[in-house]
């Protein structure tokens, strides 16, 4: 009855409601509010897809992939011993509150993250400040010269920096906004921050003095609209241009409807089941291939994921192009052979717990995927009982370690490098104990000789050759039941123009139009 | 009555003082921190005490407690540490967005909660009655998020007529025709379950109004019917419509909470499942007593109107 008469009221206050949304101002659809605009201090890459766009780093990854090219730095050397980086800056830049950009700005933005006693510290915490640990001291050569001196050789230390906690803020407006800094931010990039309307809208113009060309739209508008029912419906309503995050139920709806475009990029995340090698039967090598030749991964990403995923076939996500091994091939499915491995190893009819997260950053759709594993694992005769729990409480359950708590745990990770997660995951330094995330306890002495010579190696080609080789390794021993590889995607309607997702889940939008 | 509403108002200080102490432990009871939250998978232990140093947090309970009671009773309810914002900014602007949908909502409910009640009440068993029971059993058996979801699927869109979500337009807007566009919708949906309440009530205080003798001398005496039914009966029966409107108003405050999810309203119980599911302590701590406070000042407003029109309460 109600509704009935709203619906009249409706009517007549509706006339002018529905414009579309005007020429050059992009509205985007953000999956949530951002919670801080400080590069340093976020961590969300819901935060970062704003971040790109007002900041650029001293190196960035060239469009469309992970390799790295000049930002604010146009070259740079490295020392012999791998301990010295020296970056030449590019000049005449700007911060977009009118002070210059040079070595100063720079040793001002690692000091503050890397000191605790740096005037600006109270102005973090800064979680990912980690990212650049190995850093001993920056130092100011010249107005545009800059050195990083590190303690020990760290290759991932360039993809680090053209990751988002490596963009460079204005030193004057973190001094003149203080611990509110993350919502009056001023950077270098494309685009300079306007306004920040809470649960509105965060605004960002055209910055026409932009050292690499200003951009085609006039300004930018991130929407946040947390839940994705409403984001789909914001978008079919004409309210959003740019529709981040699709449902994998709406993927299709929009893939045929000529209105709109659907744009997608695999990134370098993946998606995998970790397995306690230490202990049940998960111990044994041949019961851990035997559940990766049991699950049927094909299914898992194109019914359950709705073509969202691909099948992934090692801890080294395809998206590292430069590291990543063509020639290891996702285990098949093949329920007989792993009945038959399965046998070998007495392990027939054996029961497993499997710790299964209700949601989290990354884990896509964890229950059904937790659920369909189980399916076809129940198909060869395992028995898997499921525990689920809320993301925060699965973190604190699984990342000290699975001893004691069960056989097998869903994870997934975003990286900025192909080092991070293997270096984190599969080392046998890496256990819980020792403050790793080695929660399946997975240990190859081989592997641990291959990771610590990938760190130490400049060159990307040599890095790439042996990480090839850690995927080949832990391809055959099985850690983990290797599942997906999310590509990200997002709908665009068909005024937009030369919209593309990057690899590194950032969304770049200087070369984007809209009529 | 000033020294009724003296003794209620005492009488809330350890209620909310006993809960500030409930919603602390519920945080530090529940597993994981905002430290993990902020670090997700790179929670290093190493990480996570770094963080809890920064963020004061490796202090025992009672002093982390004593602390956040001190420094709230100078006003200062501190930073939250996921949006890096002062808790009392954010919690204040959220509420003032939630306090217009869950007053909006409740206008809606009483206004035509009422009418209908008392027309039902009139034409009892008649065909107006039977279809406005009908109508308001739909109502309350309906999920109003379900609701909410059919709304914006035909108004948003199907037939472009509102926006799907929001408080304001993104561009332009902002003065109040923009904001009623965006309140209708999420208004509506709230105020379905809490009107069919209203109205069920109402017909049955009405109803037992008009049985009695008063009403009946009233006829009696030739007074118009019209004026018979709001003059005399309702107001009669108003005194045990109070206090529904009065629950009403904290179901609709309550019911905010997921309506303002379908309809991203920027509210404040969006704001606090988002910052229960980032640990974020200090705005749970702080949105929860606040919202507390206001439901028990709402509480004494609608006894103390009950009391001012039923003299026998005041005792």
């Amino acid at each position: 009855m109600a509704s009935a008469l709203l619906a009249a009221t409706a009517l007549t206050l509706a006339a002018p409601a529905m414009a579309q949304t005007p020429p050059n101002i992009l509205v985007v659809g953000q999956i949530a509010e951002p919670a801080s605009l400080d590069p340093h201090v976020s961590t969300a890459s819901n935060d970062f897809r704003i971040a790109v766009n007002i900041y650029d780093g001293l190196v960035r990854n060239a469009p469309g992939t992970l390799e790295i090219e000049p930002a604010l730095a146009t070259d740079w050397t490295i020392s012999e011993d791998g301990l010295e980086y020296t970056f030449n800056l590019r000049d005449g830049v700007t911060f977009h509150d009118g002070t210059p950009f040079n070595a100063e700005a720079v040793k001002f933005n690692f000091d503050r993250m890397l000191d605790e006693n740096h005037a600006f510290a109270s102005t973090g915490p800064f979680p990912l400040a980690f990212f650049f640990s190995a850093v001993e001291t920056v130092e100011v050569v010249d107005d545009l010269t800059v050195k990083f001196t590190l303690n020990e050789p760290f290759a991932p230390f360039m993809s680090n920096l053209a990751s988002p906690t490596g963009l460079i803020v204005s030193p004057a407006a973190v001094e003149a906004s203080g611990a509110d800094y993350g919502r009056n931010p001023v950077g270098t990039g494309p685009f300079k921050f306007e306004e920040w309307q809470s649960n509105t809208r965060v605004v960002a113009s055209r910055n026409d003095a932009y050292w690499d060309g200003a951009p085609a739209l006039e300004a930018v508008i991130f929407r946040p609209i947390t839940d994705a029912n409403t984001r789909v419906a914001e978008m079919l309503s004409g309210g959003i241009d740019v529709l981040l995050e699709t449902p994998p139920d709406n993927v299709a709806q929009f893939r045929n409807d000529a209105n709109y475009q659907v744009v997608e990029a695999v990134g370098p995340h993946v998606w995998y089941v970790m397995l306690n090698a230490k202990e049940g039967p998960f111990a044994d090598v041949r019961v851990r291939q035997a559940v990766n030749y049991a699950v049927n991964k094909e299914s898992l990403v194109t019914d359950v994921l709705q073509g969202t995923a691909e099948v992934s076939a090692g801890p080294i996500p395809p998206a590292f192009n430069w590291a990543y091994n063509e020639d290891v091939a996702p285990y098949p499915y093949d329920p007989e052979k792993a009945k038959a491995l399965l046998a070998e190893a007495g392990a027939e009819g054996a029961s497993l717990t499997f710790l299964v997260t209700e949601g989290g950053s990354g884990m896509l759709d964890p229950v059904p995927m937790g659920t369909a594993i189980q399916a076809d694992l129940a198909a060869v005769g395992l028995n898997v009982e499921i525990k689920t729990y809320e993301w925060n409480t699965f973190l604190s359950e699984v990342n000290p370690g699975l001893e004691g708590k069960g056989d097998m745990a869903e994870m997934a990770w975003m990286t900025s490098d192909p080092d991070t997660l293997p270096f984190l995951t599969l080392r046998t330094a890496a256990f819980p104990a020792e403050g790793g995330f080695n929660s399946s306890y997975y240990s190859n002495p081989e592997v641990d000789a291959l990771l610590d010579q990938a760190r130490l190696a400049t060159d990307p080609a040599e890095r790439g050759e042996l990480y090839k080789q850690v995927q080949a390794i832990t391809h055959e021993d099985a850690p983990w039941l290797f599942v997906a590889n999310w590509k990200q995607n997002a709908v665009v309607t068909s005024a937009v123009g030369d919209f593309e997702l990057q690899p590194d889940f950032s969304l770049v939008l200087r070369d984007v139009t809209k009529q | 009555m000033t020294a009724y509403i003296g003794k209620r108002l005492l009488a809330a200080i350890p209620v909310i003082l006993g809960l500030s102490i409930i919603v602390f432990l519920v945080m530090k009871l529940i597993p994981g921190d905002p430290a993990q939250a902020l670090l997700g998978s790179y929670a290093t232990p190493d990480n996570v005490a770094r963080i809890n140093r920064a963020l004061g947090l490796d202090r025992s309970w009672p002093e982390q407690y004593v602390i956040w009671i001190g420094n709230l009773l100078q006003g200062d309810f501190g930073r939250s540490y996921i949006l890096n914002r002062p808790v009392l900014d954010e919690v204040l602007e959220r509420f003032s967005a939630t306090l217009i949908l869950a007053g909006a909502s409740l206008i809606i409910c009483s206004v035509l909660g009422i009418l209908a009640g008392i027309v039902s009440a009139v034409r009892q068993f008649g065909w107006t009655d039977r279809i406005i029971t009908f109508f308001v059993l739909i109502g309350i058996s309906m999920p109003a998020f379900f609701l909410g979801l059919v709304f914006i699927l035909f108004f948003a869109v199907q037939w472009k007529l509102l926006p799907a979500s929001g408080m304001y337009a993104v561009y332009g807007g902002g003065d109040l025709p923009d904001l009623l566009r965006h309140l209708i919708l999420p208004a509506s949906t709230l105020a379905i379950v809490a009107t069919g309440v209203v109205a069920r009530l109402t017909r049955a205080a009405m109803l037992e109004v008009l049985r009695q003798d008063f009403i009946r001398t009233a006829r009696a005496k030739g007074v118009s019917e019209n004026k018979v039914i709001y003059r005399h009966a309702f107001r009669a029966a108003l005194v045990s419509i109070i206090p529904v409107l009065g629950i009403q108003a904290g179901f609709v405050l309550g019911g905010a909470v997921y309506i303002e999810t379908v309809f991203q309203w920027p509210g404040l119980g969006q704001m606090l499942v988002k910052a229960v599911s980032t640990r974020d302590l200090l705005l749970v701590q702080g949105g929860v007593l606040i919202a507390a406070t206001v439901y028990v000042l709402v509480n004494l407003l609608a006894d103390v109107a009950q009391a001012m029109i039923d003299p026998r309460l005041k005792a």
